[in-house]
């Protein structure tokens, strides 16, 4: 492993003295006492113990709720960096709508030569069901994550697009509000910009997508998998923060040609329905047959302008991994210039040139699946036994298709806060990006997750990892 | 709203009250085990009978306090323990977490959290009290954040039925098992009732000074029949309840515009209700009387989740 002074300190770069987003904070926290600080740590499991921002593990059979761990130094952005991202953001997630338009009805991009055939042709989050419809406002991922690392002052990339159903963003509102419960006082000495209308800013993107049917202000609903899915406090907690209903598939049915809940009075219409389940669960009769989740007869009404799903099927084209490789084509091709955000280098193992690039140098790489997620089925080069990355090689070998690699990172580091005090740990950001008609909306913050373990560079909640509030500031714009 | 929803804030209120209500009855068993000279074994079997456990699960020998405490308080297997009901409502309270105020989940949530660590722990004895103190401090405390923080709207209202449901059965069922203590007596007005059973009977709805307060202090069978089944003043009599469900049917049959078959039973056990009178149930038969109440409010209970759409 790579010594830790190679790594960027957002907090001290790599000097003694804070870096200027971090200097107020910096400043407050010199005048803290230590003890206090342990304290409010454990203040803050209490309050998300109550708060029930909990979770269940797949596949864990004592079926207890764990927290994500939560560290309390804010990861501090400066409103600078922000604006910069913020450009960066909206031109790819511009391209990437774009993109799902034209592959879903006029393929010029593929026609142009600059993606080949084969990646949507056989491409498993293709949805037929989508060619040659539009969803109302045009719009197919009204709620996007774009997972970005830091490695240096300046250079920022984007490591992952989550056009599905990005998950977190619960955790980025109740940081804050735990923060704000915890340290009142810190936030009258650092401006730091809201995130609080996050919520409100949901609605009114959902709601401005609504479909042909809707006649009166659109009755907005949230579609959960139930109870034990592990997001579940996430659905809960949006669709109350946004005013809207919280309903699972034996709450639906399509009646008179729209997809209606049932209520105390009985059934009513829904005409926009963001949806925490996964294209595959929708509709029995269009997706898996076994489905139990979805709403048989869902796609027909869709199809009718019956309804809005957010996000429309079939947006996992747009961020399987071997498409992300593409990602600086496809910018370019929608919107006319270069990236403003860089992708990490990225191999694709189904081309031979990449594969053999890749066995020659796996123990310095990430090998990830195309469809992978939740830092499932990876293999970090550097971290890896030789057991592990033999098993891997294998598997390269067999099915190189579902392979792709990037070079390890060099993830930038922020400070936790650790018995021994502060101490650097490798984090990233997911910033979380609405898209209506008219406007693409970034809430300035994101979610932060950050390794725990020392030298570990794998953050997701499923592998030990835990949170921070992220901070943008409000000046210095 | 969701039918689901309103099932689910129903339910939320019903274990909560009868977790509530099985608390109290601990305590009378406690209070009463402490403070006499007969067998506390005849109190911890009245008490066991009284909380619905069924005769071949009740040790033949001399049922204790400790089986009590495991059966009654901390056993999460068994559906029907204080520790087993609060994690039911405390998960019909996750599934309804749009329809309660912040506050309102928070207390439920937080109700659970402490009561799962506090009944984890084998009590002993000495810790009984403490626990049955903070069991009723936490459903207060629930209570309390709805009432100063919930909408009065259709939510409120079936928080309120649930409740109510459930505090009207659970007095008619202690009534019920206890109805072979009061119907002698009826005979012999004037004999002295056995002092263990009315209290317990008091003591276990939390009628005990409210009760000898209205009665200076004077104990009848008649007496104690009249209070807890037609006295509209005492929050856990039957009369209260069914006003209580009254009035909240009738809320939602305003703002529903939609009159159901509950509200016909409520109507017809309100009218009953009101001619009552307690010398001719007891002439005619207490048991029968209250086996009649605790059928209606069964039946009322079934219909109001099928008006309302609870379950598909």
């Amino acid at each position: 492993m790579s010594p830790a002074t190679e790594f960027f300190n957002e907090m001290f770069g790599n000097g003694d003295s804070p870096r200027s987003p971090y200097r107020d904070y910096c400043q407050w926290f010199e005048g803290e006492d230590g003890r206090r600080l342990q304290a409010k740590a454990s203040e803050a499991e209490s309050i998300f113990r109550t708060t029930g921002i909990t979770f269940n593990v797949y596949g864990d059979d004592d079926a207890a709720e764990r927290l994500i761990p939560f560290d309390l130094v804010p990861r501090i952005i400066s409103g600078r960096e922000w604006s910069r991202l913020v450009k960066g953001i909206e031109q790819r997630v511009l391209a990437i709508n774009a993109f799902l338009e034209d592959i879903y009805n006029h393929r010029e991009i593929l026609k142009a030569g600059r993606l080949p055939q084969h990646l949507i042709a056989e491409n498993s989050a293709f949805v037929g069901q989508m060619l040659g419809f539009r969803p109302p406002g045009g719009v197919y991922t009204h709620i996007v994550g774009v997972d970005i690392v830091r490695t240096g002052p300046d250079e920022f990339h984007v490591l992952e697009d989550n056009a599905r159903t990005p998950s977190g963003v619960s955790y980025m509102l109740e940081n804050r509000e735990t923060m704000l419960h915890m340290f009142p006082e810190l936030f009258g000495q650092v401006q730091v910009e809201r995130v609080r209308d996050y919520p409100r800013s949901l609605r009114m993107s959902l709601e401005a997508c609504a479909p042909d049917a809707c006649t009166d202000r659109p009755n907005v609903a949230v579609l959960t998998p139930g109870l034990m899915n592990s997001a579940y406090f996430e659905h809960s907690f949006l669709a109350d923060q946004m005013g809207a209903e919280l309903v699972e598939s034996s709450d639906l049915q399509v009646v008179d040609g729209r997809v209606a809940m049932r209520t105390t009075q009985g059934y009513r219409p829904i005409d926009v329905l963001y949806r925490r389940i996964d294209d595959d669960f929708v509709d029995p009769l269009s997706f898996r047959p076994d489905s139990l989740l979805g709403v048989p007869g869902l796609i027909d009404v869709y199809r009718a302008g019956g309804i809005t799903l957010a996000n429309a099927p079939g947006t996992g084209i747009a961020d399987d991994k071997a498409v992300y490789s593409y990602m600086p084509e496809i910018i370019e091709f929608y919107s006319g210039g270069p990236p403003l955000l860089d992708n990490v280098e990225t191999w694709r193992c189904a081309e031979p040139a990449h594969l053999s690039h890749v066995l020659a140098n796996i123990e310095d790489m990430v090998v990830k699946e195309v469809h992978g997620s939740g830092g499932y089925g990876m293999l970090v080069g550097p971290a890896a036994s030789s057991e592990e990355i033999a098993d891997f090689v294998d598997k390269l070998k067999a099915n190189p298709d579902n392979y792709i690699a990037q070079p390890t990172l060099a993830l930038s580091t922020v400070p936790i806060l650790t018995e021994k005090g502060l101490a650097p740990r490798h984090v990233d950001l997911r910033p979380f990006v609405l898209v209506s008609p008219n406007r693409v909306h970034i809430t300035p913050g994101g979610l932060t997750r950050v390794a725990l373990t020392e030298g570990s560079l794998v953050v997701n909640s499923s592998q030990g990892g835990g949170t921070k509030d992220t901070w943008v500031l409000a000046d210095e714009y | 709203m969701l039918g689901k929803t309103a099932g689910g804030l129903f339910w939320m209120f019903r274990y909560l009250e009868r977790s509530d209500n099985l608390a109290r009855l601990i305590d009378a068993g406690v209070n009463i085990a402490a403070g006499t000279t007969s067998d506390p074994a005849d109190v911890w079997r009245s008490v066991l009978i009284s909380a619905g456990v069924s005769d071949d699960r009740i040790s033949h020998e001399s049922p204790t306090v400790h089986q009590v405490i495991e059966e009654l308080l901390c056993d999460p297997d068994n559906p029907s323990s204080v520790r087993a009901m609060i994690a039911q409502a405390r998960n019909a309270g996750r599934m309804v977490r749009t329809a309660l105020s912040r506050e309102t989940w928070e207390s439920v949530n937080r109700c659970w959290i402490t009561l799962d660590d506090l009944l984890d722990h084998r009590l002993n004895e000495r810790d009984i009290q403490n626990a049955l103190v903070e069991i009723r401090r936490q459903s207060a405390l629930v209570h309390g954040s709805m009432h100063g923080t919930m909408l009065r709207d259709d939510d409120f209202a079936f928080c309120r039925l649930g409740t109510c449901i459930e505090r009207a059965d659970y007095t008619a069922r202690i009534l019920d098992v206890k109805y072979y203590v009061l119907l002698p007596t009826a005979f012999h007005v004037g004999s002295p009732l056995d002092n263990v059973q009315w209290e317990t009977i008091l003591r276990s709805v939390s009628a005990h000074q409210s009760y000898l307060w209205l009665h200076q202090g004077e104990i009848s069978a008649a007496g104690i029949a009249e209070f807890l089944i037609l006295d509209d003043r005492m929050p856990r009599s039957i009369a209260f309840s069914v006003k209580k469900m009254a009035s909240n049917l009738r809320y939602l049959e305003q703002i529903y515009e939609q009159r159901h078959r509950s509200h016909d039973l409520i109507d017809s056990m309100m009218d009953e209700l009101a001619e009552t009178k307690i010398d001719d149930v007891i002439n005619n038969g207490l048991h029968e009387f209250i086996q009649m109440l605790g059928g209606r409010n069964a039946e009322l209970a079934q219909q109001i989740e099928a008006d309302y759409r609870f379950y598909h």
